[in-house]
């Protein structure tokens, strides 16, 4: 018993050294942070925008998904700063200064690069799974 | 009763009325969040809900484990008390300044554990205490160890990893990339739930041996079997939270696989289902027991839904939907939630009551049942709407496919106020009887 056990540990050992390497080498481009994407993460954080907004679908369901928000095209930096700044009558104004917002905007452009939220139908197999490349 | 367990059950109990306010609460927030955004608004209430449900669920199952350790190996004595008492202060402490930081709007943003991240530290001191606590005469004990004390050893140890991993992210080199950072912290997410649930899962199989008095079905090789299914679903199955995600598809495959073993739990279900019906007639007056069966229930309503939402072609509808909420809720309530008040049950001597407020928690029982499955189902409709609209209809604007599910959410909410008041009830007299009780007891009759 003891043995089995040792063994399922040692698997589970290398698959998280795995994953914590190789996970996101299917990523081509712009895989690390600006600076101010990673100020605006730590604001986006801190106002606990999660809790009602998604990225990849994870996160509370008040509020869209904004993982490829930044690559809409019916939506330009200004209508998302302003979304950001003013709120609306559902979203609450968190009083976040310009520079404040123009860092979250570029986390969300960050985010965006990393790839597709939506799956489309095209990409399912037929063994039920998926074929994604970025 | 020794007092520093008294007071951490009532603690418990506490956390679990708090999770059903803020749960009422946070879903009227979702529906009218122009009334609420100006006091409570849902991104506070949110948090409340739900840290304080997954601090309920972890402080019931070690509040068992710790009541239930003096039963097994620890023979009576109780020579860590002072560690036991260390673990419970600091961890209490810590949950209180958690909820000190939400009120004044201080916030971490995790997913779920959404409190600055600098008081996580307590949290691990506090842990580790529990460990010594439980790993010292649990190694000093000898003979061979029935499977709910593995169990429990495993769920305490795993918390600790996957807790430790839920913090990585703090570490510069796992923020250097989006998809190693949503990767890792939903690895350590999907395997905690495992951690807890081999807590919780083995509290359930000693509450069984105890009130059927069959030790051998925590013995022998098809408990050890099922337990190492489990351990590897802990272990490997967490990659279905990020199948869209476009992370290296051996991840994908692997969480695919593994998910799919979990038909042989369904299936050992079928199996054994004349026998549970046998079990039942014999049993049923305790209502240890019915909370057992009701746990069994939704395991099974649970199973058939992860299932399907396992399989990626099936989760591009449902992924993002409130039928992730389903999954979530429908396990920690249904399973996790039930399986701790049947353990309360027997620890507090709950079905020593007779009479009215016997007759009382029999009601509450079913109506709890009743309105967690309308509450269930509300949410998977809301989702299965939401899932369609998103991805067959295009061209729809977020008002437009929110439309139609918030008008499901709104039938979720009176379900959930039937379900707060069902749940209330039997808390506020478990918590009377939690104050009451001379002593705690060590054996059950039957
Ligand atoms: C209380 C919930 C809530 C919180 C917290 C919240 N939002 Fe929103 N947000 C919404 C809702 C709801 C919408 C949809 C617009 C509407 O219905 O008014 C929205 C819309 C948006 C949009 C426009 C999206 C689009 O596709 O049109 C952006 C950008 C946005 N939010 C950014 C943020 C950021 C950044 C934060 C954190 C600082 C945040 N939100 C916090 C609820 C919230
Ligand atoms: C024992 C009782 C309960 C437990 C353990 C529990 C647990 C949880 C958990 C784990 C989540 C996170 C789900 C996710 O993000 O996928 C959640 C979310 C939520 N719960 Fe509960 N819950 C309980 C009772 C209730 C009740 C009674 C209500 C309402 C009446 C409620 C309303 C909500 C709402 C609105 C959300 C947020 C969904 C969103 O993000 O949009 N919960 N709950």
């Amino acid at each position: 018993m003891i043995r089995l056990w040792i063994g399922l540990f040692i698997a589970f050992a290398i698959y998280t050294c795995m994953v914590y390497y190789y996970c996101d080498k299917s990523q081509k481009t712009e895989i690390s942070p600006s600076s101010n994407a990673l100020v605006g993460w730590n604001i986006w954080q801190n106002k606990n925008c999660q809790s009602c907004h998604q990225i990849y679908g994870l996160g509370g369901y008040m509020g869209p998904d904004l993982t490829n928000l930044a690559s809409d095209t019916t939506k330009n930096d200004l209508y998302i700063s302003s979304f950001i700044k003013y709120g609306t009558a559902k979203m609450p104004n968190f009083n976040l200064s310009d520079s404040e917002i123009a860092k979250i905007v570029s986390f969300l452009k960050w985010v965006d690069k990393s790839g597709k939220n939506r799956v489309s139908k095209e990409k399912v197999t037929w063994t039920g799974n998926y074929k994604l490349d970025n | 009763m020794k007092s520093n367990i008294r007071i951490y059950i009532i603690s418990a109990l506490i956390l679990l009325l708090t999770t059903l306010i803020f749960g009422l609460l946070a879903t009227w927030a979702f529906l009218f969040p122009e009334v609420y955004n100006k006091f409570l608004p849902f991104y506070q209430l949110r948090p409340f809900h739900v840290s304080a449900a997954l601090f309920w669920i972890i402080t019931g199952a070690t509040a068992s484990i710790l009541f239930y350790k003096k039963e097994t190996f620890a023979n009576g004595k109780n020579s860590s008390a002072l560690l036991e008492t260390g673990f419970m202060v600091i961890w209490l402490t810590t949950i209180a300044a958690i909820f000190i930081c939400y009120g004044l709007k201080m916030f971490g943003g995790r997913e779920y554990w959404e409190f600055p991240p600098i008081l996580c530290l307590p949290l691990l001191i506090s842990w580790i205490l529990l460990m010594f606590s439980f790993y010292v005469p649990l190694f000093k004990s000898t003979g061979k160890k029935p499977m709910y004390i593995w169990m429990w050893a495993t769920g305490i140890l795993f918390f600790l990893i996957t807790f430790v991993e839920q913090n990585l992210w703090q570490i510069s080199w796992f923020r250097a990339s989006y998809l190693k950072e949503i990767t890792v912290q939903w690895k350590s997410n999907g395997a905690m739930v495992g951690a807890w649930n081999q807590m919780i899962y083995g509290t359930s199989l000693y509450l069984m041996v105890k009130i059927s008095g069959d030790e051998n079905i925590a013995k022998g090789k098809t408990a050890f079997f099922f337990y190492m299914l489990g351990l590897t679903n802990l272990m490997f199955n967490w990659g279905h939270h990020i199948y869209n995600v476009p992370t290296a598809a051996w991840i994908r495959d692997t969480s695919y696989i593994i998910s799919m073993t979990e038909w042989v739990f369904l299936i050992r279900m079928i199996q054994s289902f004349k026998k549970t019906l046998e079990q039942r007639a014999k049993l049923r007056h305790l209502l240890t027991y019915r909370f057992i069966i009701a746990a069994e229930f939704w395991v099974f309503m649970n199973l058939l839904l992860t299932l399907s939402i396992s399989v990626p072609a099936i989760n591009l509808y449902t992924h993002g939907t409130h039928i992730t909420v389903a999954h979530a809720m429908g396990a920690t309530i249904g399973i996790n939630t039930m399986i701790l008040l049947a353990s309360f049950t027997y620890i507090l001597k709950i079905d020593d009551l007779k009479g009215r407020v016997s007759r009382f928690l029999s009601f509450s029982y079913w109506l709890s049942q009743f309105s967690l499955s309308c509450f269930w189902i509300a949410l998977i409709v809301a989702g299965l709407i939401k899932g369609y609209r998103t991805v067959e209809s295009c061209k729809l604007n977020f008002q437009e496919i929110m439309e139609p599910v918030l008008r499901v959410m709104k039938v979720f909410s009176y379900a959930g106020v039937f379900l707060v008041i069902s749940i209330a009830s039997i808390v506020i007299v478990y918590l009377y009887n939690a104050i009451k009780l001379k002593e705690f007891q060590t054996q059950i009759e039957i």
